[in-house]
């Protein structure tokens, strides 16, 4: 029975997302997306940092890779975001891959592993500041207008709808690779692992597809970003604080469950958004509150708000 | 060429001292409570508007601030570990290190709140102060912060290695269970070891304040290179942050004699890189790796 009023809720919720945006004033529809972004951010960071356990701090890496790479193709060879965007996520990928061995090789763990990944999203800002071919910290512009082709719209709604799928898509596939042996063998290298290397886990390669997976869907977002805010610099994109925004939703709705960040992004942005407007003309209130609003929801929601609902149900089916 | 180069190499290591003691400070409350703390930049950042203010408001002597900013950042700090951190000892690491990241955000915001962005600096006598030493320049205020930095963090090793506190520290980073075990109050002891490397930063951002700006953000940077200071010199080991301090100067100075923009920092990351995938025990070993 529960199944099934679960089934109900979310195809209601989703009739509702895909049906009420028209009708939704300018300012409601900016804010939906902003959470939809940050829902897909922490989806794509919940594979490799909530499943398996690897926490990655500089998942900004991918993001401006991504941003830049189906920019500048943009830019320099007139080549739609569509395409680009996929060959954003092939060079996050294989960064990622390329981090990834460098640090799963040498085992780097827990702390180590945070830390390295915030130097390569560091190291790869200095490099987009220096770089005058890719527009130093001026940034690049992105060309505005009106062609489904180009990956532009004149309105908001059809960004809706993209990051509306784009969001729908990684959710798929967390489940997918929840529910295969992939998703054993990444929980399983969470817990303990040595244990799971015991019991014939392939710890390594493990780690790189989810790694993977995880760079080549931040990047994806990254053109996305680029598309809709049309402007990107060297510390929007790579900065340490996209890693972060990126990895919170993730956190605060429940690492390692497939709606945990969807749920994270609709009670965290909707606060950022509220604080920033309550307390409008006062530079930095906001996000002081929403720091301390950050280290009550961690106090009192260590396993994230799926946390709330998981422990109220038997052990039996939490695997779900 | 050569005196470039020499130039550099002083620059850096008068620098390496205070990254020595803003990485000491760090060191400690890693090889204690086991997490990389986020706010650590923040506390600095709060240290030199200390010393700031009590030079503005009351002619305080940035030097003479220290007595006023030590003892109030080690109960700040102790104060954030027992109402932040220690009730969510047994939650897991990332949250902990989320906290501190809160924390950060909280300090940042607050001094952007009650003092604006504005670029804030401390005219004292001696801040243009300077001699040659054989036509290298040494800058007077930067040399008694790099001197005063390696002096704390030196007395401070003292007392880790003497007093009975210091000992229990020690015995907390190497073992937890076991100290426990042998009676030490663990959970005083974390608090204490999270006052005193707040303590640390807070002090060598007073020492910064004659020659360095004062901005909400300033911390920013300092932890950054903190965190690669600390893994160069193994985390939780104290001495080897001092040196790791030095080392991480040193890149950083000649890094931006010899390199075009602010490319210096791919310097210090690209070593930092470098010693995380090759010696994640650090340059001189102690701390715990893997």
């Amino acid at each position: 029975m529960a199944a099934v009023g679960a089934r109900l809720a979310a195809g209601l919720a989703l009739i509702g997302l895909a049906a009420v945006p028209p009708f939704l004033p300018k300012y409601g529809l900016e804010v939906l997306i902003g959470i939809l972004f940050f829902a897909y951010l922490g989806t794509c960071w919940n594979i490799l940092g909530g499943y398996g356990g690897q926490f990655s701090f500089g998942h900004a890496a991918f993001f401006g890779l991504g941003a830049y790479t189906s920019t500048l193709l943009l830019l320099r060879l007139g080549l739609t975001p569509w395409l680009g965007m996929l060959a954003g996520g092939a060079v996050a990928a294989g960064f990622g891959l390329f981090e990834g061995y460098l640090s799963f090789r040498y085992g780097l763990r827990g702390p180590y592993f945070s830390l390295v990944t915030l130097a390569f999203a560091e190291m790869l800002r200095v490099v987009a500041v220096n770089l005058k071919a890719v527009g130093s910290s001026l940034g690049l512009v992105v060309p505005s207008g009106s062609s489904v082709v180009a990956f532009e719209f004149a309105a908001k709604l059809p960004y809706y709808y993209v990051i509306l799928a784009m969001t729908l898509l990684a959710l798929a596939i967390t489940r997918l690779i929840a529910r295969s042996r992939m998703g054993y063998a990444l929980a399983a290298i969470r817990e303990n692992e040595d244990a799971a290397e015991a019991s014939g886990v392939n710890a390594l390669a493990t780690k790189l597809t989810a790694m993977a997976v995880s760079s080549f869907l931040t990047a994806l977002g990254g053109t996305f970003y680029a598309q809709y805010f049309a402007y990107i610099d060297p510390s929007l994109t790579f900065g340490p604080s996209i890693s972060i925004q990126g990895l919170l939703p993730a956190i605060v709705g429940g690492a390692g469950t497939v709606l945990g960040p969807l749920l994270g992004a609709f009670v965290l942005t909707p606060i950022s958004e509220l604080t920033r407007a309550v307390l409008r003309g006062r530079a930095g209130a906001d996000v002081m509150l929403y720091g301390v609003i950050l280290i009550l929801v961690i106090s009192f929601l260590p396993n994230g708000l799926m946390g709330l609902r998981r422990s109220r149900r038997p052990a039996a089916e939490r695997a779900t | 060429m050569t005196w470039l180069f020499l130039q550099a190499v002083v620059s850096g290591l008068l620098l390496g001292g205070v990254y020595g003691l803003v990485a000491s400070g760090l060191s400690l409350i890693f090889g204690v409570l086991r997490i990389i703390n986020f706010a650590h930049g923040a506390v600095m950042m709060l240290g030199m508007y200390t010393s700031y203010w009590l030079f503005v408001l009351l002619g305080l002597d940035p030097y003479a601030s220290i007595l006023v900013t030590g003892p109030l950042f080690f109960a700040i700090g102790v104060v954030i570990q027992r109402v932040v951190i220690e009730p969510n000892r047994a939650a897991a690491e990332h949250n902990q290190l989320l906290l501190t990241l809160g924390v950060a955000l909280v300090f940042e915001n607050l001094a952007l709140v009650l003092w604006q962005g504005d670029f804030r600096t401390v005219r004292t006598s001696y801040s243009g102060a300077s001699f040659l030493v054989a036509d290298v320049l040494v800058e007077v205020p930067r040399l008694i912060a790099a001197a005063g930095a390696v002096m704390i963090a030196l007395a401070l090793w003292a007392f880790l290695h003497t007093t009975d506190a210091g000992k229990a520290i020690r015995a907390l980073s190497e073992e937890p269970e076991g100290a426990a075990l042998v009676g030490i109050d663990v959970a005083r002891v974390r608090g204490f070891a999270f006052g005193i490397g707040s303590a640390c930063v807070a002090v060598a951002g007073a020492l910064v304040t004659p020659f360095f700006y004062v901005a909400p953000d300033v911390g920013e940077s300092f932890n950054i290179m903190a965190f690669v200071v600390v893994v160069l010199g193994g985390m939780g080991n104290f001495l080897g942050a001092l040196l790791g301090g030095f080392i991480v100067g040193l890149a950083e100075s000649l890094g931006a004699a010899f390199l075009p923009g602010s490319l210096k920092q791919l310097v210090v990351f690209g070593l930092f890189v470098v010693v995380l995938l090759l010696r994640p025990q650090g340059l001189f070993g102690g701390g715990r790796g893997r």
